[in-house]
């Protein structure tokens, strides 16, 4: 029996106290883990913002305020008509049209919204899926052109059948992403290069190389044209319509409701999405427990690059079937960053977000065309609400709720 | 001056760090502050030192009671600290930093870097310290950066200085040259606060002692008091201050390292060719000063550091150049030194956290799905068998104390079949009864035939678990002794001297 | 084992060769040898027959400097060869443990750039002047635009914004250009627009510690659609009475301007370019000699150090924001207050993400920031020149190059870039 004295305790102070946040606080944990109370209020918060500014922008209202003293009734009622009719022209144009005759028209705003919704829950996930592994994929501008072109190139190109062309075409696409985003991946695992910083940047090297490819013939340039578009994309590689030739909704929704499916399994039940939640909550303590980190960084990216690549197939394959442009991506790389924020980066809640924001797209443009109002209100409300969101002690100061219990 | 802290109550949501504490510290007395991780300690003086603002009770100053929003105004009633982990800008030199929040300047706010070196040569003389004012500070070795930390108080004219565990970083040679330091600061009528939880330290220097526990004052104590004595008020119950273990039974070799060579990134040599060996069932304790090369050695071990030369056999396993994973598949178990960092994924749940370095393959994974039925099955046993105290396996590892998440670490690697166990650091920041619960599962582990490296930079864990004892400096063995060496000499091979007689 | 006697353990601190740096000295000579090797393909495999005229003058000049008339080839076989001699000339200092000097690397590159334009412009003129005058005024939002964002980020917060402050800043001096009657009254508001975005930046960023990469990309996309929206809500629709600034006129310098090549370059440009100028100084001088400055690098290195010092933290980063917002801000006055007197939506092009690689690339130096910029705008400048002469490179290439050379940057290939070490970390208190 030997025994050693000791003194009892080898200890410190503790490494963080309770309130402080310390390390495992990652940054986009927040956003991550949020409550559900604070999305809806963010959302109702940023459409008062957007309520507000088509006010203070409307005419009527601009011009019954001059005189609100004498006739306040005339403003108030300029005030009820500017809002009821903007957003009346944003549910016609975004779920249900009472302006024209018969059902089918009646409810094709709902299928628009479908339809918008697609590539942004696509291009979510991709973006989602990075944030989970902590890699911030703001390249989905890139990805989508590299996709769209690729596609493209596919379509055009060659001469096959449709049960052969059509997929091929969207396997070059979602290819063409993924090795995209690849680049922003392994840059990341080999040199610690901030997947931010690369990313931004090869949306503009995309941009400016998938430009090249359409103002160069033999390339993508549709032949004999000087415009830098391609060709429109032959019947073989277009997306089937769902609902049949009244309807614009094609198969890329279903494309994405699949991703869903698949994105969350591999997210929540699979080994590898394990990984990559560990790799994202602590790159260490996964590089410690055996994980290759910078694998992992280059899986991920390839797969969120796959996924946004997707959404570039479903433009060019789908809805915009005219041809390849440069800005064939219309935005969704950006709007992705914000579906992915508001539906905190879980597949259920991208697709939520996803569906959100294709009603406010669709019915966006219904109010654009009706009430002349311009579509990038929908920008504004769409950016304050990823705001809102990513600040939930705001959003709480704002309507009074109490502060979320620190655990 | 006399500082006084009356009633100083300091609540986090519902957990109250400070309750009513009081104490007062005289001009030219040095008061330690005593108590065991997560008494209060840090919290108080931080309070003191204006970080954070108390929610009930006074500070006073020569009896007059100090309004206090911020570091600025304790600074400016001439009040220092000396942080423990250092305040210094790393990319700045000395005199940057010294003059930092409270430069001399010229025209139009330019810098006077002249009179900053000055006042750095001049506090320099003082004290004797050998302080370049234009070397940059991530290049000065600790001892030397917390000299600056010093100067930089005593650039300020503090009154009052609080040393917050100075010496957790320091050889034992540098901690008694920073003890000399405090009793001419002393003598010069300095009010010294000295925040300890190193029993030896505290009875060597204080004029008086103040116990905490929980938050709370629970006494007072002389420097006379025994080791026994102080450990009881400090934890509340009389402590066993002893590891009960049979003598080591040690089999075969098992665990080879030869000429183990580690470069980091830079350039920088880490480990210079150092060699020992493990024995089947015997604990090979890692002594020295934090930062001499015994982070790289677990490194190298577990495949976490990308230049190593030399070998390591484990069994019939060379295990240099191999990956984390093989690694970890050979048998080998890794408590990290800072379970934060490379232990836990705090976001993560304890079940979560139970698989993570078995994320490959059975028995957790089948066919790339996760085997959930079963992960909750084993977390839930283990959630038993490890005395984890939480309020399920479903909690989040971020929301354990430091001890239940230690414990989660410690019944991860376990329970694996290990044919070697590699615990760097195994209590750190952990509480008495955790720390109790982990050393008994070090000396099972051993007593089960598997060879242990254990690294620590607590001596006395070390003296206490270890069969044999290797200290290590700059990077080089000191030497390799026996259990039973003499703490002076172990003392002054942390410092380099190789004791007569001992091979390196 | 009672006595113990010093044997102080050997430490060779030399021993080990600093293996690392020579490799990042090597980058210099082989990064030189393959654009030597470039250049050389060009004559090897797309030789252009004709000679290259360099017209030097401008139209106004004082003195008039003859135009230098070279044959192509002849002329890219001589730069391929003085390529080859500075490569070497690195290459040795290399071997001998020294680095390449900044100003080989510089005549390097300008002689690499003559050669190019020889091959480029065959049987044509290139208007010297023109290209880098034309450079420099391009530039110039981008400059301002990088010093906003070094400002920023020494302070710790990373500002992907830029472009929402350079985009708001256009449309603000477009409006109040319009409205005060005057470009100086544009210049003001638009100041106060990018300040305005630099401090909603803050609010989310410093206030709410919402990661710092989200509200920047995220407020860029709100600028946008706020001015997109106000454009065509209201401006589309009284374009006399808001979008019709005033511009700057050009301003000739005295004596300055009337040096061959440089004093129309530099000197015969517009006040906004002359503000870059002592921005650019300003700028350097207050981060590195003034005590500004310095709590300024500490809050972005350290500010937890910082703050025990008695800085305060937030309040630093938020005026220290606001300074770089007003900067930035004047660079989107360019957009509207000088060639093109009038908004447009999305005018900026994404400019600001090319001040944030200059940042990036300056490594997070005002100087280095704003040389970058420059080069930026030489390469945007350039493929415009180019393509106009019929240049076989495609002019989408040249735009490519800034985002090429960051990512090159970024990846660490050439030379090692470390930023504030706590650039976008939000600080909380304890």
């Amino acid at each position: 029996m030997s025994t050693n004295e000791t003194e009892p305790a080898p200890v410190e102070e503790p490494a963080k106290d309770p309130q402080e946040p310390g390390r495992f606080d990652g940054v986009l944990r927040e956003i991550v883990m949020g409550n559900a109370m604070v999305a809806v209020l963010s959302v109702l918060l940023a459409v008062v913002v957007g309520s507000l500014m088509i006010l203070l922008t409307d005419e009527n209202v601009r011009d019954t305020a001059g005189y609100i003293g004498a006739r306040p009734s005339d403003f108030f009622s300029a005030v009820s008509t500017a809002i009821t009719d903007a957003y009346s022209a944003l549910f016609r144009g975004a779920i249900y049209n009472t302006n024209v005759e018969g059902f089918e028209g009646r409810i094709k705003p709902l299928t628009e919204t479908l339809k918008f919704s697609a590539p942004l829950i696509l291009a979510g996930l991709g973006v989602g899926l990075a944030f989970r592994a902590g890699l911030f994929n703001i390249g989905g501008r890139g990805q989508m052109l590299l996709a769209g072109a690729a596609a493209g190139w596919v379509g055009v190109g060659m001469d096959l059948p449709l049960v052969v062309h059509l997929p091929l075409a969207v396997v070059a696409g979602a290819l063409a992403g993924a090795l995209w985003a690849g680049i922003a991946g392994f840059l990341k695992a080999q040199s610690g290069a901030h997947e931010v910083i690369v990313t931004i940047m090869l949306n503009y090297v995309g941009y400016y190389l998938v430009f090249y490819a359409l103002s160069k013939q033999g390339l993508l340039q549709a032949p004999g044209s000087l415009n830098p578009k391609s060709e429109p994309m032959p019947e073989s590689v277009i997306l089937p319509r769902l609902l049949g030739d009244r309807f614009n909704l094609h198969l890329g929704f279903v494309i994405a409701l699949v991703a869903v499916g698949v994105v969350w399994w591999l997210l929540n039940r699979s080994a590898m999405g394990f990984r990559f939640r560990a790799v994202g909550e602590n790159p260490d303590a996964a590089r410690a427990s055996g994980i290759d980190v910078g694998r992992t960084y280059i899986t991920v990216m390839l797969i969120a690059g796959g996924l946004v690549g997707l959404a570039g197939v479903n433009q060019i394959l789908g809805t915009a079937t005219s041809g390849v442009t440069v800005d064939m991506d219309a935005g969704i790389g950006f709007d992705a960053i914000t579906v992915a924020l508001l539906g905190r980066s879980r597949p259920l809640g991208i697709l939520a977000a996803g569906l959100l924001f294709g009603a406010l797209k669709a019915g966006g443009f219904s109010m654009a065309a009706a009430e002349g109002i311009p579509v990038e209100i929908v920008l504004v409300i769409q950016s304050l609400i990823v705001l809102f969101i990513a600040a939930p002690p705001l959003v709480r100061a704002i309507f009074r709720l109490p502060k979320e219990a620190t655990a | 001056m006399t500082l006084e802290l009356r009633g100083i109550t300091k609540r986090f949501g519902p957990l109250v760090a400070n309750d009513r504490i009081s104490l007062t510290v005289n001009e030219g007395e040095i008061l330690a502050l005593l108590g065991e991780n997560g008494a209060g300690k840090s919290t108080l003086m931080n309070v003191l030192y204006g970080l954070y603002q108390a929610d009930e009770g006074e500070i006073l100053l020569d009896g007059a009671p100090l309004k206090m929003s911020g570091p600025g105004d304790a600074m400016a009633a001439g009040i220092g600290m000396v942080h423990q982990h250092f305040m210094l800008v790393p990319v700045f030199t000395v005199a940057e930093n010294v003059m930092l929040g409270n430069e001399a300047t010229g025209f139009a706010g330019t810098l006077d870097l002249d009179a900053a070196r000055q006042r750095v040569r001049e506090i320099s003389q003082r004290f004797g310290f050998d302080v370049d004012p234009d070397a940059l500070v991530e290049t000065l070795p600790v001892g030397v950066q917390q000299r600056v930390e010093i100067i930089k108080a005593l650039s300020r004219d503090a009154r009052v200085l609080v040393f917050d565990e100075p010496t957790a970083v320091l050889t034992p040679q540098e901690t008694d040259e920073l003890m000399e330091i405090m009793r001419q600061l002393r003598a010069s009528g300095t009010a010294i606060v000295f925040i300890s939880h190193k029993l030896r330290e505290v009875r060597a220097i204080a004029d008086r002692i103040t116990v905490i526990r929980r938050g709370a004052v629970v006494g007072e104590a002389s420097p006379t008091a025994t080791n026994a004595e102080l450990a009881a008020l400090m934890v509340g119950r009389p402590v066993e201050l002893t590891v009960h273990k049979e003598p080591a039974q040690p089999g075969p070799e098992a665990f080879v390292v030869k000429d183990l060579r580690v470069v980091d990134d830079t350039g920088h040599t880490h480990l210079d060719g150092i060699s020992f060996s493990i024995a089947r069932g015997e604990v090979l304790g890692v002594a020295g000063v934090q930062g001499n090369g015994q982070t790289e050695l677990t490194e190298a071990i577990m495949g976490l550091q990308s230049h190593v030369r030399g070998s390591i056999r484990l069994g019939e396993h060379e295990l240099v150049g191999k990956s984390v994973r093989k690694v970890l598949d050979a048998g080998v178990g890794f408590v990290p030194e800072d379970r934060q960092v490379d232990g836990l994924v705090g976001g993560f749940t304890i079940a979560e956290n139970l698989m993570l370095n078995r994320s490959h393959g059975k028995p957790f994974v089948s066919a790339g799905t996760i085997r959930n039925g079963y992960l909750e099955e084993f977390a839930q046993t283990k959630l038993v068998e490890y005395d984890v105290r939480a309020s399920g396996i479903q909690a989040k590892a971020s929301q354990l104390s430091g001890g239940n998440q230690q414990k989660v670490v410690v019944a991860r690697e376990l329970s694996r079949d290990l044919s070697l166990l590699v615990a760097a650091q195994p209590t750190r920041g952990v509480d008495v009864g955790s720390i109790e619960f982990i050393h008994k599962q070090v000396v099972a582990t051993r007593d089960a035939g598997v060879p242990v490296l254990l690294v620590s930079t607590e001596l006395d864990e070390i003296v206490a678990l270890s069969d044999r004892i290797m200290v290590l400096y700059r990077g080089q063995v000191v030497g390799i002794v026996p259990a039973d060496t003499p703490r002076e000499t172990l003392g002054l091979m942390m410092a380099g001297e190789r004791p007569e007689g001992t091979a390196a | 084992m009672s006595t113990t006697a010093k044997v102080p353990v050997p430490i060779d601190e030399s021993a080990e060769p600093a293996a690392v740096p020579l490799r990042t000295a090597l980058k210099a000579p082989i990064l030189l040898g393959v654009v030597t090797m470039l250049v050389a393909l060009l004559i090897a495999f797309k030789a252009r027959a004709g000679k290259t005229t360099f017209r030097l003058a401008a139209d106004t000049d004082f003195f008039d400097l003859p135009a230098v008339t070279v044959p192509s080839t002849a002329t890219v076989a001589t730069v391929v060869v003085l390529l080859a001699l500075g490569t070497a000339a690195s290459a040795l200092l290399v071997s001998r443990g020294r680095r390449t000097p900044l100003w080989l690397i510089a005549i390097f590159a300008v002689v690499a750039m003559v050669g190019f334009l020889a091959w480029a412009a065959a049987g044509r003129t290139v208007p010297v002047v023109g290209l880098l005058g034309g450079s420099i005024a391009l530039a110039v939002p981008l400059v301002f635009g990088a010093l906003g964002g070094v400002l920023g980020e020494r302070a710790g917060v990373v500002n992907i914004a830029i472009d929402g402050q350079l985009l708001f800043g256009a449309f603000a001096a477009a409006i109040f250009g319009t409205v005060v009657g005057s470009p100086w009254g544009g210049l003001v508001a638009a100041m106060l627009a990018g300040a305005l975005v630099a401090l909603v930046l803050g609010f989310f960023a410093i206030t709410y510690f919402v990661d710092q990469v989200i509200v920047g990309v995220v407020l860029n996309v709100l600028v946008i659609g706020l001015t997109s929206f106000l454009f065509g809500q209201v401006l589309a629709e009284n374009p006399q009475e808001l979008n019709a600034p005033d511009h700057f006129e050009r301003i000739p310098i005295p004596v300055l301007g009337e040096i061959p090549v440089i004093g129309p370059v530099l000197f015969r440009q517009t006040i906004l370019v002359y503000l870059m100028y002592a921005a650019v100084v300003i700028v350097a001088w207050a981060l590195y000699r003034t005590k500004w400055g310095l709590r300024v690098r500490a809050v972005g290195e350290h500010p937890k150090a910082a703050d025990t010092v008695g800085i305060k933290v937030n309040r630093t980063r938020y005026t220290t924001l606001l300074i770089a917002g007003l900067i930035a801000g004047a660079g989107g006055a360019t957009y509207t207050l000088v060639s093109v007197p009038q908004f447009g939506e999305e005018m900026t092009d994404g400019a600001g993400y090319i001040a944030l690689a200059a940042v990036i690339f300056g490594r997070w130096d005002p100087v280095r920031a704003t040389l970058a910029a420059l080069l930026f705008g030489f390469a945007t400048n350039l493929s415009g020149v180019l393509s106009v002469l019929g240049s076989p490179v495609p002019s989408q290439f040249m735009l490519m190059l800034p985002y090429v050379v960051t990512i090159i940057a970024v990846a660490g290939l050439v030379g090692a870039s470390r930023a504030p070490a706590a650039d976008g970390v939000p600080y909380r208190k304890g």
